[in-house]
């Protein structure tokens, strides 16, 4: 689905990714961890089309296309689905507004008529059960007031109505509590499908102990330096990340 | 020509129209008029020298001369038809055609007993001891020439007077139309609620395409611990030239909302100041979305005068093309005025590289424990929100739509009356038809 070979980007002058390979297929849910710095939020930043990246070098190649080469919104409306880190707040345009408006953009992109707001209703009352969220929430403006809790699991939401073939997710588990943590997770799980792959980034291992990654990568110093399955984290969990760093050196 | 010469003309055509109006057989009134009629003959209308008036020229107004219009008592089925279209279903409404109280269009059936909402003629006759204890206390002639002009030759107006305790079961509406071009309405209003009393009041300012002049001085007294929201919609013709002039005095403990809207107008100007005695709350939101040759301009002026009084300000202005907003907003704090808590910002959206503001925050604080925060943003959209939305399938022309909508979309959620926020929200979606937004999913 993704093939992302000897990935180089920059931030002015400064190289963040040194020569990324990363290979995800359909259905496989993919752990990236790593210290600050290491280039983790650079890498969903480059995927998802935000400006003030240079690629330098190297492809990222998504379901036979160039991704980079492509808008971000062209991105979003292929499958390119990220959660973001620190999402942003539209007061102003109400929660449902902004779902139906993506759903639409994305349903035009594949030839399909705009929904019914009926059946758009019903999906989305459907979906905010899943999350375990308030239907009030969907009247509110775009995450103003919301808890940080509140946002993540906004972005779920997200994900799980415009169902992307490929969910990048940027540290959605930073800053939940245990139980807002637990939520996500479930809305995350019943995401997972065969044709559906996951690219969770995260810093803490806490995430995955719900969410079980098929495979996990350490990013340090702009590589992936080593890879594995979920014991990995496990590890990295009780060891931390100084003898991956000190191996790659 | 010069300016004094101007004045004349406006106090020697208005000279004669004296008998017309309403209140002859009160002394107090006829006195009140007759200084205002000599304090607009030496100032005459403001002028840019006047620091509050330095951003906005009203010189046009000076050139023409809008004369009063004469009481119609029958109006025709244009005007109907859009009487009908801005009255708010389940409301008390007063209108005001040109400047006069049109009996035949205004609902005043059920009102509680012991609240007088009237035609300010009528209160004149009726209620003229209690307007005599209210008139010129919120604000002076001295303020500027519009006032001493109203306060000489208003032909009419509303008295609205809740006694203590009573909540207003339903909104007050004031709607004024302007029919003619050339013509200047020129109306009075008072706004007095008594201790512990409650109303919500919604003035609409329509008017037709041609050229005419629309001047509204309202003084509000919120008694203690009362609360008052006061919603102002300014959709005058796009020829038009607007000031409405809002002065309230609050007492202790008192609340009062302003929400002021301002669609219409060549050229308006809205004053809203407010007097907070102890632990009184006022909360002023403002929204202008300006286009073609429109000029702006928006002056608030907020009086701490006694401690633990609370003000919210929020003013935004959207701007296109060449049109041109001020905002002027004050934030004065007593000596004795201690744990103030004041809050003021101005945010402004330039959407077209011809458009302009000039933003003046001003705080002036003698008290030495109090928080006082203000803050002023001019610019464009903000980066991270398009690229978020360009991440949720949007382009870059709708996200930006959006967010344009979404930016003067936030002031009119904070309307609390249901059919008054989709009128609202109706206007601001024929300003954004670009967002491509519909109602009904907002």
């Amino acid at each position: 689905m993704l093939s992302i070979e000897n990935l180089h980007v920059s931030v002015g002058d400064k190289p963040i990714l040194k020569g990324l390979n990363l290979q995800i297929n359909a259905g496989e849910v993919h752990a990236i961890m790593g210290p600050n710095g290491a280039g983790k939020s650079t890498l969903s930043h480059v995927l998802s089309g935000k400006a003030g990246y240079t690629v330098t070098a190297g492809s990222a190649i998504y379901q036979g296309k160039d991704l980079l080469a492509m808008e971000p919104e062209m991105r979003a409306r292929e499958g390119v689905f990220l959660a973001f880190q620190y999402p942003v707040e539209i007061p102003g345009v109400s929660n449902i507004y902004l779902l139906k408006a993506a759903l639409n953009a994305m349903r035009k992109h594949n030839d399909l008529p705009e929904v019914d707001a009926m059946d758009f209703l019903a999906l989305v009352k459907d979906k905010v059960k899943l999350l375990e969220m308030d239907d009030k929430f969907l009247y509110r403006s775009v995450k103003e007031g919301f808890s940080g809790g509140e946002k993540k699991r906004n972005e779920i939401l997200q994900a799980a109505i415009l169902e992307p073939s490929l969910c990048i997710l940027d540290e959605t588990d930073s800053g939940l509590d245990i139980d807002a943590l637990k939520v996500v997770a479930s809305g995350l799980n019943s995401l997972r499908d065969p044709e559906r792959a996951f690219l969770m980034i995260t810093h803490y291992q806490r995430l995955l102990d719900y969410v079980t990654p098929d495979i996990v990568h350490v990013l340090a110093d702009g590589q992936i330096v080593k890879t594995g399955g979920a014991e990995l984290a496990l590890e990295l969990e009780a060891k931390g990340y100084q003898w991956l760093e000190e191996q790659a050196a | 020509m010069s300016a004094e010469l101007k004045t004349s003309q406006y106090s020697a055509a208005y000279a004669g129209m004296k008998e017309n109006l309403p209140g002859q057989s009160l002394a107090w009134l006829q006195a009140l008029r007759a200084n205002a009629a000599q304090q607009f003959a030496d100032s005459g209308f403001p002028s840019l020298r006047d620091e509050e008036w330095r951003y906005t020229n009203v010189a046009a107004i000076e050139k023409k001369l809008f004369v009063p219009a004469a009481d119609r008592t029958e109006v025709n089925a244009e005007i109907l038809a859009e009487v009908q279209a801005q009255l708010l279903d389940g409301v008390w409404a007063i209108v005001l055609v040109d400047g006069h109280f049109s009996t035949q269009l205004s609902r005043l059936e059920g009102l509680p007993d012991g609240v007088v909402v009237v035609d300010m003629a009528a209160a004149l006759e009726q209620h003229s001891d209690s307007l005599e204890a209210y008139f010129a206390q919120a604000v002076s002639d001295t303020e500027n020439g519009f006032v001493a002009f109203n306060n000489a030759w208003f032909s009419d107006g509303v008295f609205m007077h809740v006694p203590a305790n009573q909540v207003l079961a339903k909104p007050v509406q004031i709607l004024h139309v302007a029919t003619q071009a050339g013509f200047m309405a020129n109306t009075r209003h008072i706004m007095a609620l008594e201790s512990s009393a409650q109303a919500t009041v919604v003035e609409t300012f329509v008017g037709c395409h041609d050229s005419y002049c629309s001047a509204s001085v309202t003084e509000v007294f919120v008694g203690q611990n009362a609360n008052l929201t006061l919603y102002k919609v300014q959709m005058e013709g796009e020829k038009a030239y607007h000031f409405g002039g809002t002065y309230v005095k609050q007492a202790r403990d008192s609340h009062f909302q302003h929400h002021n809207f301002a669609f219409g107008a060549l050229l308006a100007r809205s004053d809203v100041h407010t007097d907070l005695e102890m632990a009184a709350e006022c909360d002023l939101n403002g929204l202008c979305v300006g286009s073609k040759r429109q000029h702006i301009d928006n002056h608030t002026r907020i009086n701490h005068l006694q401690p633990y009084a609370s003000s919210r300000e929020l003013y935004k202005n959207v701007l296109d093309q060449r049109a041109r907003a001020v905002f002027q907003g004050r934030v004065w704090v007593a000596e004795q005025a201690q744990k103030t808590d004041s809050d003021m910002h101005n945010r402004n959206l330039l959407l077209s590289a011809d458009a302009e503001v000039d933003t003046k925050p001003q705080l002036e604080i003698y008290a030495d424990d109090v928080k006082c925060a203000h803050g002023v943003t001019v610019g464009q959209l903000d980066e991270k929100s398009i690229f978020y939305l360009q991440s949720r399938c949007m382009d870059t022309d709708s996200a930006r739509n959006m967010l344009t909508f979404a930016f003067a979309n936030e002031m009119v959620d904070k309307v609390k009356l249901k059919n008054l926020h989709d009128k609202v929200l109706q206007q601001l979606l024929l300003r954004f038809p670009q967002a491509g937004i519909q109602q009904d999913w907002l």
